[in-house]
């Protein structure tokens, strides 16, 4: 086994036990990136010496100080970032021509936290231009491939950095997610993506998409990964007025409690009948699952999710077109003829939706519909503590596919948009494979819930073993390697 | 839908340049999200009040204290074009 494979907990009591060190760790996630990435497309920027050096500081603290991992959890531990997340020295480019050399003066929120845990920055990660998509293939770059199936989209906007850890290029990974945008990736390539509460984790230094939906958030390879991290991250940041002054939780220490008495709500209306064959089987199956841990089912009922493709289209367009306003190539990057279609699109339709006369038709009554949205989720968490559902309507789609419809994006994620919409939690959660390619499921649960939902996601992980399998390409890399031999 | 004359509209007041292919391309595919977002028409909304913050926060203040910031090389460092420190604009008149 490579050390590359490994989880976050296994990455910290191997460090604690020193079995192996940080520099080996992260070399190895290097080397796997040397191996893979040339096909998979997951990384922008990959910082090299920069992450070698890190790691040496690391072995240095862990040899020198007895207990550092204490007061630093991820101390040496390898992690991609998605390149919307601003680093001090290092080019950020939103995977758009308009900040293709921008090179940020400070660091996110999320980045001084992870690095203050002792975490290592491999690189920076691919997505949608200005997280514009859902499928990574508006990146004025290049597209990510499914590390499942090269020719399959990983999904978006947080492409890269799921792909990178499907195909074990890091230890773990952070995006970021407007409405679908960690836990569909997180589906389609097949592992662990927590979207938290809105407000959670901060957005200061995250290039803005729809302020009042951008929530950062842990892409990692299992539960209790996603646990660990949103621990480093959570908490109020006096640089964004709208993160949440509500304790953290402490995400680990009821983990791995039973799930007993613990009331499943499953929403008839989010089974739809467009959704590919055999997904909604495999989610129902992981309900069984979920029952025998005891669990209680109970079948409620929400508002149509269609809907909220049209809620989220226009606060999502009207928000864009607002932040992306800034764009003028004065204080930094290019001017505004550097946005690309999709980008043009989406700042057009919210500056109409916005415009004199139409405001209260589309965005005020957005709004209202908003609050319905909010109040329905509202009223069924009265009765249940969590509801289970399909995270996408489909598996990873082929390459090219976002390219034939103008909302995309807004239609794929469907099934995210809603708990998105009201600001709540969703973690995804691998639950299948259908024609090879994986399913996921998401556990959504009421705002600043986050510990409930990654305890109903640690029980299914225990006892199901979807989440170890592996892309044949991994495989067939290393037997490359032994035909050279 | 939208006609040739608001897209040109829209276009001017996002400070968008567009070539005719492109305005004509936007012109189907906006007006086909309009369509569709047209929906939210169905649902009554009479007395229901917009949310826009969703965890409930108002009026977030702090000190008025000033705070160290970014040195003047470093604000600058991102720009193509400076003036004795100053970024440098064209003019707008």
């Amino acid at each position: 086994m490579e050390l590359c494979q490994l989880t976050i907990k296994q990455a910290q009591e191997g460090l604690a036990k020193k079995k192996f060190s940080s520099l080996e760790l992260t070399q190895s996630c290097l080397n796997q990136i040397k191996k893979l990435d040339s096909k998979i497309k997951a990384f922008i920027t990959v910082c090299e010496e920069k992450a070698i050096k890190q790691a040496k500081k690391a072995d240095q603290l862990l040899a020198q100080e007895k207990g550092i991992l204490k007061e630093k959890p991820l101390l040496g531990i390898p992690f991609s970032m998605k390149d919307v997340f601003l680093t001090k020295g290092l080019k950020t480019t939103v995977a758009s021509r308009v900040l293709e050399n921008f090179i940020p003066q400070y660091d996110a929120t999320v980045v001084k936290r992870l690095k203050n845990a002792g975490g290592i920055i491999l690189g920076k990660t691919n997505l949608d231009s200005f997280c514009h998509g859902s499928s990574t293939e508006t990146s004025d770059f290049f597209t990510t491939r499914n590390p499942w199936n090269l020719e399959r989209l990983p999904g978006g906007s947080s492409g890269g950095s799921a792909a990178s850890i499907v195909a074990d290029m890091t230890i773990g990974s952070v995006g970021t997610e407007t409405a679908g945008s960690i836990r569909q990736p997180a589906a389609w390539c097949g592992c662990v993506g927590l979207k938290p509460t809105y407000g959670r984790v901060s957005r200061s230094g995250v290039i803005a998409m729809a302020s009042s939906l951008d929530s950062p958030g842990p892409i990692v390879k299992t539960v209790e990964d996603a646990a660990i991290v949103l621990q480093v991250l959570a908490g109020k940041d006096e640089l964004d007025a709208t993160s949440s002054p509500t304790q953290v939780s402490h995400y680990f220490k009821d983990l791995k409690k039973s799930m007993k008495g613990i009331r499943i709500g499953v929403p008839k209306e989010y089974f739809l009948k467009e959704t590919q064959r055999g997904i909604n089987r495999n989610v129902k199956m992981a309900l069984k699952v979920l029952e025998r841990l005891r669990g209680k089912i109970r079948e409620i009922s929400l508002l149509d999710p269609h809907f909220a493709i049209a809620v989220y289209t226009i606060l999502q367009r009207s928000e864009v077109s607002s932040n992306l306003a800034r764009y003028d190539g004065i204080r930094y990057g290019n001017s505004r003829w550097a946005f690309n279609e999709e980008n043009k699109k989406r700042i057009m339709l919210g500056a109409y939706a916005l415009s004199a006369g139409y405001y209260e038709a589309y965005y005020l009554q957005a709004q209202k519909i908003r609050t319905l949205i909010v109040k329905g989720f509202e009223k069924v968490f009265k009765e249940i503590d969590v509801i289970v559902v399909p995270t996408s309507p489909s598996i990873a789609l082929p390459v090219g596919s976002s390219q034939k419809d103008p909302m995309f994006g807004e239609v794929q994620d469907i099934l995210v948009e809603p708990s998105s919409i009201a600001g709540l939690p969703g973690l995804n959660v691998l639950c299948g494979f259908v024609n090879g390619l994986p399913v996921g499921m998401q556990i959504i649960g009421p705002q600043f819930s986050e510990e409930l939902i990654l305890r109903v996601g640690y029980a299914y992980e225990q006892v199901t073993e979807w989440h170890k399998r592996k892309p044949e390409i991994l495989r067939q890399i290393d037997n490359d390697k032994l035909g050279d031999k | 839908m939208l006609s040739l004359s608001e897209v040109k509209h829209v276009a001017r007041l996002a400070n968008l340049k567009l070539s005719e292919d492109e305005f004509e391309k936007f012109q189907k595919q906006l007006s086909d999200v309009v369509a569709y977002i047209e929906k939210l028409k169905q649902l009554k909304t009479k007395g229901v009040e917009p949310t826009s913050q969703v965890t409930g926060l108002e009026n977030v203040f702090r000190e008025d204290k000033v705070k160290s910031s970014m040195t003047q090389v470093e604000a600058l460092s991102n720009t193509r074009e400076t003036y004795k420190g100053f970024f440098k604009v064209k003019a707008i008149f």
